[in-house]
């Protein structure tokens, strides 16, 4: 088998060491298991044991490993190394704060997420048994409650970049809707009175970044539209 | 050093799926809670879990707790505590219909009532035929399961430190435990929490092994923290290998795929689960399906260029039901077998998947250690839950759905324990030692100073290839007692790392080194125990225990019906008796009988 080697383009900075960050070109040989880019990034730290990323499941479930990938926001552990075009070009997600290297502080991403209250509400008291929901009622939630919190989409949004404070972003909108549209939640209204701003939900122009670069293949943009919707009859 | 301390009345180590429950128990109390998490709480690896969790509701088929118990001691192959095992399965219930309050988006079934699949080694009527006991949410139970706690965590307003790695466990000079230290990535400061109690939720420890399901996270930290602590280990011998993880990748494929109706080929396309379990077949009990497997491709009827694995099939399954039930699975074995099981089975192969062992506790989540005459005595303070503790429920083998029920069973009842015993006034706040941080903080600055050390990847991938290759699916004498000196010269090496970045900030470097000295422990344990069990039992089978009439399948209850206790200093093995009595005197005891399926 011949042998392997990608070149990387990595944005480095260590607020303990560096000035300013840069962009550090390196090369890494990989061997035949090597498939993913997430293969890749831990041979590499093996060689360069300061290289700094989040990573944990490496099968695409717990959202750990986001960071923009020759320009497109993706996981690590979800992308074909061999399909990159080199050198590839590994930079933090946009938008939020750099704490080091591909590592960004989502303090603000999640303090959105927050916001909308994402937990179900249901003053009733429970009963005995499950609360009954058809098998349709659930099929509402498919395409919502898979969202792994990466922040893939908020963090390629142009509205949230300018107004990362303000606009509740893509995925706290996903959450927001996967609440509303469970038949066992009783805040619909409350949840979209919460959402009734010129910033929180409408900003969001329909750029549509959400939806292309999504790992697992959700659709926020359908979300937003349909709480608009709701939104809109509920005035007339 | 000035050291930063933060008091609280209780601090939960670990926010996956045991964490998240107990922490709801003590947020929800109103008592002062810290959760110290070294990944954000949805990253935990309870994430991971596919399947669905055990609950005799009885929704498609006729169910109930006994059978469910039944199932879990013969799972156990009798190594369970039995009351612990009623405990858990009488819960069952209960913690899985708080989720759906919670909630957790289960699949339903046309009434509205919670789906549930047949899983291996659950069944109706004491073994007679396979139950629909697993509630299920696609096969994303525990994505569905860790983010539903975890939103009512949000809503319960508890108090996370995300991203606080824990170090070391606190006791004082009376053995108390008094607190933990942990370091704070970002800033790389390590802090002293001080609390009247402790509970350790920190999860397993698969990545001793080179070929495992588990996640880089799982480094075993609590365990490791306990075993340095001086808190003995309970039955570390036995780990499942998860029958279906991708070959090549590891990457797990779950049971619930079995379950729905996939079935097992050799490369002659034989269902050979037939041959080893006539009754359940391919949802016979996971070390069994794994030794199966593992024997077929010994026996040169592996698939492949190296029949080197065999096939997961699902190609008779209508592809409705597949994209229905198994859209994960989908999208993982596209993306690391490169195949559609639609259309072509998956290459699979046993895979390291579940640490049975772990720190010993009592069913009220009391972390439990020897003392007098009493091999069971509550170590004041400590708790513990979920994969990292052993109650213990999974025993000699673990049933698939039993993991997401024991961290919800467990998980509330350790949280229960403590709100208990902190407001009857039996714990309260004891003064820190003098010392409390020196240990932690001699750690550091041994890895700080390091010179001409060893690597930590080298260490790690020594660590791994020495456990897969002596203490694997199969296990055999001389390879175990080899396996117990290369172990030993291999946590040598580790008490000499190095690491070349010293940078303060999110030092992943520092993290990887300071994990590594728990996998160590972890797999100290796992050698050392397993060589000393001269029997076959569960997921521990062994080539000089074989199955005889005498002793069928290779099990010797005469002299080894008995719980390991490994301790850390000097390497030192204790035994306990097995519960054999349930906690109710209503229960009659599931009688040892020889597991076949």
């Amino acid at each position: 088998m011949s042998k392997r080697t990608v070149q990387f383009k990595i944005y480095r900075y260590d607020p303990d060491r560096d000035e300013k960050p840069y962009m550090q070109d390196i090369s890494v040989d990989l061997e035949p298991s090597d498939k993913k880019l997430l293969d890749a990034l831990v041979r590499l730290k093996v060689k360069d044991d300061s290289t700094s990323f989040r990573r944990s499941c490496r099968e695409g479930v717990c959202g750990s490993d986001a960071m923009n990938i020759n320009g497109k926001n993706g996981l690590a552990c979800l992308t074909d190394v061999d399909s990159l075009p080199q050198p590839i070009v590994l930079r933090p997600l946009p938008g939020l704060p750099v704490i080091r290297d591909l590592i960004v502080d989502m303090t603000q991403f999640f303090k959105q997420y927050n916001s909308i209250k994402p937990y179900l509400v249901n003053d009733n008291p429970p009963p005995e048994r499950e609360r009954l929901q058809s098998p349709e009622e659930r099929e509402e939630l498919n395409g919502l409650y898979e969202c792994i919190l990466c922040a893939c989409c908020s963090t390629s949004c142009p509205s949230f970049w300018w107004n990362p404070d303000k606009f509740v972003g893509p995925a706290g909108l996903l959450a927001a809707y996967r609440f509303i549209a469970d038949t066992r939640d009783e805040a619909t209204n409350e949840r979209l009175d919460n959402l009734e701003d010129p910033y929180r939900l409408f900003r969001c122009h329909t750029i549509m970044n959400c939806v292309d670069v999504c790992p697992k293949s959700l659709n926020p943009t359908r979300a937003i539209g349909k709480i608009k919707d709701m939104m809109v009859r509920r005035a007339v | 050093m000035k050291i930063a301390k933060h008091t609280y009345d209780a601090v939960i180590v670990g926010a996956g799926g045991a964490g998240l429950r107990a922490a709801l128990q003590l947020s929800e109390s109103g008592l002062k809670t810290a959760v110290l998490t070294k990944v954000f709480p949805t990253r935990s690896h309870t994430v991971a879990a596919q399947g669905g969790v055990a609950a005799s509701l009885g929704n498609s088929t006729e169910d109930n707790w006994h059978w469910h118990m039944y199932d879990t001691v013969k799972g156990s192959d009798w190594l369970g505590d039995q009351d612990a095992i009623e405990f858990m399965c009488r819960k069952a219930n209960e913690v899985v219909v708080e989720l759906e309050h919670y909630g957790m988006p289960f699949d339903r079934l046309d009434n509205g009532k919670i789906y549930q699949r047949p899983f291996g080694g659950h069944s109706q009527n004491y073994g007679q035929s396979p139950v629909s006991r697993s509630c299920a949410a696609a096969d994303r139970t525990g994505h569905a399961m860790l983010h539903a706690l975890y939103q009512r965590n949000v809503r319960a307003k508890t108090q996370f430190y995300v991203e606080w790695m824990a170090l070391d466990l606190i006791r004082d000079a009376d053995g108390d435990v008094v607190g933990v230290t942990a370091m704070e990535m970002e800033t790389g400061e390590v802090s002293i929490f001080h609390a009247k109690a402790v509970i350790f939720a920190t999860g397993g420890a698969g990545r001793i092994y080179y070929s495992s399901t588990n996640a880089f996270i799982n480094t075993g930290d609590g365990v490791g923290m306990a075993a340095r602590a001086g808190v003995p280990l309970e039955d570390m011998e036995f780990w499942q290998f998860h029958p279906t993880g991708v070959a090549g990748a590891g990457v797990l494929i779950t049971e619930g795929v079995r379950g729905e109706g996939g079935i097992l080929r050799n490369a002659a396309g034989e269902r050979f689960m037939e041959r080893y379990a006539p009754n359940l077949k391919d949802l016979a009990s996971r070390d069994v399906v794994s030794r199966s497997m593992v024997t077929e491709i010994n026996e040169g009827r592996g698939c492949g260029p190296d029949k080197d694995h065999v096939l997961l099939d699902i190609t008779h399954l209508s592809p409705e039901t597949i994209m229905k039930r198994l859209p994960g699975i989908r999208e993982i074995s596209i993306q690391f077998a490169g195949i559609d099981p639609i259309k072509a089975p998956i290459p699979v192969v046993p895979t390291c998947h579940y640490q049975m062992g772990g720190i010993p506790t009592n069913y009220k989540g009391q972390v439990v250690a020897p003392k007098g005459d009493n091999p069971n005595t509550p170590v004041t303070g400590f708790y513990a839950a979920g994969e990292c503790a052993c109650a213990s429920v999974h025993g000699a083998n673990r049933l698939g759905t039993n993991s997401l029920l024991d961290l919800l069973v467990f998980g509330k009842s350790a949280g229960e324990t403590v709100v208990e015993d902190i407001q009857s006034g039996n714990l309260r706040l004891k003064p820190l030692p003098d010392d409390a941080a020196d240990f932690s903080l001699a750690r550091m600055a041994r890895l700080e100073n390091q010179k001409d050390g060893t690597n930590v990847h080298e260490v790690r991938l020594a660590m791994q290839r020495t456990m897969q290759k002596h203490a694997g699916v199969f296990r055999f004498s001389e390879l175990l007692q080899q396996g117990v000196t290369a172990i030993l010269e291999v946590a040598e090496q580790a008490k000499t790392t190095e690491i070349k970045d010293k940078s303060m900030v999110w030092n992943t470097a520092r993290m990887e080194a300071l994990e590594l000295d728990n996998l160590i422990e972890v797999a100290k344990a796992t050698m050392i125990s397993a060589e000393a069990r001269k029997e076959s039992r569960g997921a521990h089978v062994r080539d000089d225990a074989p199955d005889t009439a005498e002793f069928p399948n290779g099990r010797r209850d005469d002299e080894w019906l008995k719980h390991t206790l490994w301790y850390s200093e000097g390497n030192r093995l204790d035994y306990k008796p097995v519960n054999l009595q349930p906690m109710s005197e209503s229960v009659d005891p599931i009688a040892l009988a020889t597991r076949t399926y």
